[in-house]
């Protein structure tokens, strides 16, 4: 029961700042209300047993990501500033859109009787992780692994030069 | 045989002259570029003195002038069997019309010199004339229909540029247009004579063409219309593109407007040169005339009789000093039509061919002449009306001594050269038409008449007071004058019976003094008439045209010619046929395409809200789109 | 465990978060707002996946390194998207993405 009770203030915390994070008008408020629905995540992701995955949903989303998106906020917005909201007819046929969407889902969601696997769970420990990253075959993820290294490097090479400051050409003339 | 390759050298000069002058001319001073186009041009007159005289006294095998094909490249090849060569055709008259051009337009490049000096586009003027020059010499020089008619077309461009010299002066573009697009109706009966000759023949070559036992020739048959065969029918077609050239009847109506150009142009181009393409035309083609299709040469005839008629009636009462000189050319041009018409073949048959082309000779010497005169008249008191001309001969002691030699010249009075060539001319059409020979003996008679009416009308006649004193012409433009006179001289003498014959061999010449002495009596008779009516001012020219008022009236107007065809290009063909070609142009086939243009607009005009750049408008739509297959996919199907 | 939460919970919650984050994107005009509507949308698919991975295949660990490489994909996209806002932002003085439609028409 207990894990039950868990299970329903973590969904709570997720539904609720998910809502705030895009009705908000403050950007910085935004974004700690997603920290919250990351942090929230992260405890799912306890209560299934995955601790390794829900320390990296910690430390990636909530240490990483969300403290980028702060500091580029502060570069790039006052503090005092109120988020300009789309009108009301744009909101009216965007909540429209999703409020279908979502009926959509869940009724596909309902329909569909998902059974349980009876199977023991498989082993996730940190030493499990790492054995299965870097092992190929069954059960073997060596090969998304370098790729997403690859990935990584190619995004962070351009975000460097994307955010690069563009050099200031002076021209010769002025400084005659 | 002489090697005569060089002449295609005599159109190619002028030709490398007005590119050179063209492209250059605003460069140079502009006598620099007026030295550079008559120095081209007496390169090209020494070539073709050197062409005549080694053509005609260099020795020749055989009896009389071969022709001969000096030069020919194939230009185009359309098909195997339809190629267009560009090269130079040497016999006697070609030979004869590259003397009397490029004499007559070296004499007026020396008298330009003078005359548009200071004018505006001096250079241009002169790069014209090297145009001009080049395409009348490549016309004479065609060795092939076809070529011959790319340079008549030049000829009527290079026309066209000259007569709108002038381009500020809005009668001398309406003259322009007038020019091009008369003659070039007329070239549209030419292009269809061409086109229906040569489908018959197979042939452009102008040899395969005249060779007695071509296809033109040999077998003149083929369908028949209105009783008149193929052949004919072509030969008629191309006779209009000469009539329309030569200002014949009823296609002349743009040479006297064409005397809006400056004089030296009027000299050279619509008097002695490009006027007598018509003429030369046919006397190119003249022995399938004879041979294959009489009947096209008896419209030949009377096209030229009626032409000189009426000119000459025309000319009587004009007051434009140039524009009597123009229908003075077209009744001489009327002349020579009328030659060809009574000649035939061989022999002194071919009397008329060879008075034709004596007459032409000699015609170009003497008009220039006049023209040149009168250029040298109107740079004098800058006036082309002769009612405020008169007493010149004190000022302007050459111009009247050589425009007298013109006017006895003209007139036909013996020794002088107009004289031999028109009594020849009598001869022929008296053997053979005695309508049409009446017909030039009054033309002879008014002729005379109307040439020393305007011969007084300048040079005696009342004492006018003039703004300042009349000058006479500087000497680059006498020069040509003395030039000139010298050749209306003494051209008679030339033995054309020799020289110039339709089959190329000589033939016995003799003066028939039954038809010489009443044609002079006649010249006289009207010199004499002249002289009483004009010589002091009297009241006698107003008594006769009060007398005859009607004829003077529709004689002063042109016999109203320019009003009928007013009449019919406005009143019938806009009216009828263009307007509702232009209606169906203009919302048919405009409309068909603007449609299409509108709704194309009218399309993107709408559907460019769709491409808003609003990102969130794009991921709306789909997300939207993606709901919605979901929806299709996976409950309805 | 999770006891006697059924899977169905999990999705639900999901799809709720998968569609705010829709709407955020859709409605929000910054654009470090709607990248934030981004990671929404993506954390829903990681919670499904390991979801679906723990109920229906708890043997093995697909959807759980599946997740861990969204992860990275999700750091990764943002790092280069805040470049990018960057960059805009010094060249439009505005991240609003109404305002940059340089090419729009």
């Amino acid at each position: 029961m207990n894990s039950d009770l868990m299970f329903f203030i973590l969904a709570g915390v997720i539904l609720v700042f998910s809502v705030l994070t895009v009705t908000t008008r403050r950007i910085l408020r935004a974004a700690v209300y997603l920290l919250f629905v990351l942090i929230s995540t992260a405890g799912l992701y306890f209560m299934l047993n995955y601790n390794f995955l829900a320390a990296v949903q910690l430390t990636v989303y909530a240490g990483g990501i969300v403290v980028l998106i702060i500091f580029s906020i502060l570069l790039t917005s006052h503090i005092s500033e109120r988020a300009v909201v789309a009108n009301w007819k744009q909101s009216l046929l965007s909540a429209l859109a999703i409020v279908a969407g979502a009926t959509l889902t869940l009724i596909s969601v309902f329909r569909f009787s998902f059974t349980a696997s009876p199977e023991p769970a498989a082993p996730s420990g940190v030493k499990d992780i790492g054995a299965a990253l870097i092992s190929y075959g069954e059960n073997g993820y060596a090969l998304p692994f370098e790729v997403v290294s690859i990935l990584l490097l190619a995004a962070m090479i351009g975000a460097i030069i994307v955010a690069r400051k563009e050099k200031i050409k002076v021209d010769e003339k002025d400084l005659k | 045989m002489t090697d005569y390759s060089y002449t295609i050298l005599i159109p190619l000069v002028p030709l490398a002259v007005f590119l050179f002058i063209g492209l250059t001319g605003h460069k140079m001073k502009p006598i620099v570029s007026g030295l550079i186009g008559t120095a081209g041009l007496a390169f090209g007159a020494i070539l073709a003195y050197i062409t005549a005289i080694s053509y005609f006294w260099g020795g020749h095998e055989g009896a009389g002038y071969a022709s001969i094909k000096a030069f020919e490249i194939p230009w185009l090849h359309v098909t195997k069997n339809l190629t267009i060569s560009l090269g130079s055709l040497i016999d006697p008259i070609s030979v004869m019309m590259l003397v009397v051009i490029t004499t007559v337009s070296l004499m007026v490049h020396i008298y330009s010199l003078g005359y548009m000096k200071g004018e505006k586009g001096f250079h241009r003027f002169f790069a014209f004339l090297s145009l001009f020059s080049f395409s009348m010499l490549g016309l004479v020089l065609a060795t092939n229909i076809f070529q011959m008619y790319i340079f008549w077309e030049l000829v009527g461009v290079s026309s066209f540029l000259l007569i709108g010299f002038y381009y500020e002066k809005p009668s001398a573009v309406a003259a322009s247009k007038k020019a091009f697009i008369v003659t070039r109706f007329a070239d549209l009966g030419f292009l269809i004579g061409i086109l229906m000759l040569s489908f018959n023949t197979q042939t452009f070559d102008f040899q395969t063409l005249v060779s007695q036992t071509g296809p033109a020739i040999s077998q003149p048959g083929g369908a028949a219309f209105m009783g008149l065969s193929v052949l004919t029918w072509s030969l008629i077609f191309i006779f209009m593109g000469g009539a329309g050239k030569s200002a014949m009847f009823p296609l002349h109506i743009w040479l006297p407007d064409a005397m809006e150009g400056p004089t030296p142009v009027s000299a050279l181009i619509h008097a002695a040169t490009m006027v007598v393409a018509g003429v030369y035309l046919v006397a190119r083609l003249f022995p399938v005339y004879a041979l294959g299709a009489p009947d096209a040469l008896t419209v030949v005839a009377w096209v030229g009789g009626i032409s000189s008629l009426f000119a000459a009636v025309i000319a009587c009462t004009q007051t434009d000093i140039k524009r009597v000189l123009a229908y003075s050319t077209m009744s001489q041009i009327g002349y020579m039509m009328l030659a060809l018409g009574v000649s035939g073949y061989g022999g002194h048959d071919g009397l008329g061919f060879m008075a034709a082309n004596f007459h032409l000779f000699t015609h170009a010497m003497f008009k220039a002449l006049l023209f040149l005169g009168a250029g040298a008249v109107i740079h004098a008191v800058h006036n082309n009306d002769m009612s405020g001309m008169g007493g010149l001969r004190k000022y302007l002691p050459w111009t009247h001594a050589t425009f007298l030699i013109a006017c006895i010249t003209i007139a036909g009075i013996p020794p002088l050269s107009g004289f031999f060539s028109k009594d020849e001319i009598l001869v022929a059409a008296f053997h053979h038409n005695p309508v049409l020979f009446y017909i030039e003996y009054a033309v002879a008679g008014l002729t005379a008449f109307y040439m020393f009416r305007l011969y007084y009308s300048i040079f005696w006649g009342k004492e006018t007071h003039y703004h300042h004193t009349p000058h006479e012409a500087p000497l680059v433009m006498i020069i040509p004058l003395l030039i000139l006179a010298f050749g209306s001289i003494f051209a008679g003498f030339l033995p054309f019976e020799e020289l110039v014959t339709s089959d190329g061999l000589p033939f016995e010449l003799h003066t028939e003094w039954a038809i010489a002495i009443p044609s002079v009596l006649i010249a006289l008779v009207g010199i004499t008439v002249a002289t009483i009516m004009y010589r002091k001012v009297t009241a006698i020219p107003d008594k006769i045209a009060g007398s005859v008022s009607h004829l003077y009236k529709w004689s002063y107007h042109k016999f109203y010619m320019d009003e009928v065809y007013l009449f019919v290009t406005k009143k019938i063909i806009f009216r009828f046929i263009s307007r509702p070609i232009a209606w169906f142009d203009r919302h048919v086939v405009d409309g068909t395409m603007n449609g299409i243009a509108g709704v194309t607009q009218f399309a993107s005009f709408n559907i460019r809200n769709l491409q808003s750049g609003k990102v969130q408008q794009y991921a709306y739509v789909f997300i939207t789109g993606a709901l919605v297959l979901v929806f299709i996919f996976v409950f309805l199907w | 465990m999770t006891g006697t939460i059924p899977l169905q919970f999990f999705l639900v919650i999901s799809t709720l978060m998968f569609f705010i984050g829709v709407f955020g994107f859709l409605t929000r005009r910054n654009l470090i707002t709607m990248l934030m509507s981004i990671e929404l949308i993506l954390n829903s698919v990681n919670i499904n996946f390991v979801a679906f991975n723990k109920y229906l295949f708890p043997q093995h660990l697909s959807g759980h390194f599946f997740s861990l490489i969204i992860i990275a994909v999700a750091a990764a996209e943002a790092a280069v998207a805040i470049a990018i806002i960057i960059n805009i932002y010094r060249n439009f003085k505005s991240i609003d993405v109404d305002k940059v439609d340089e090419m729009k028409y």
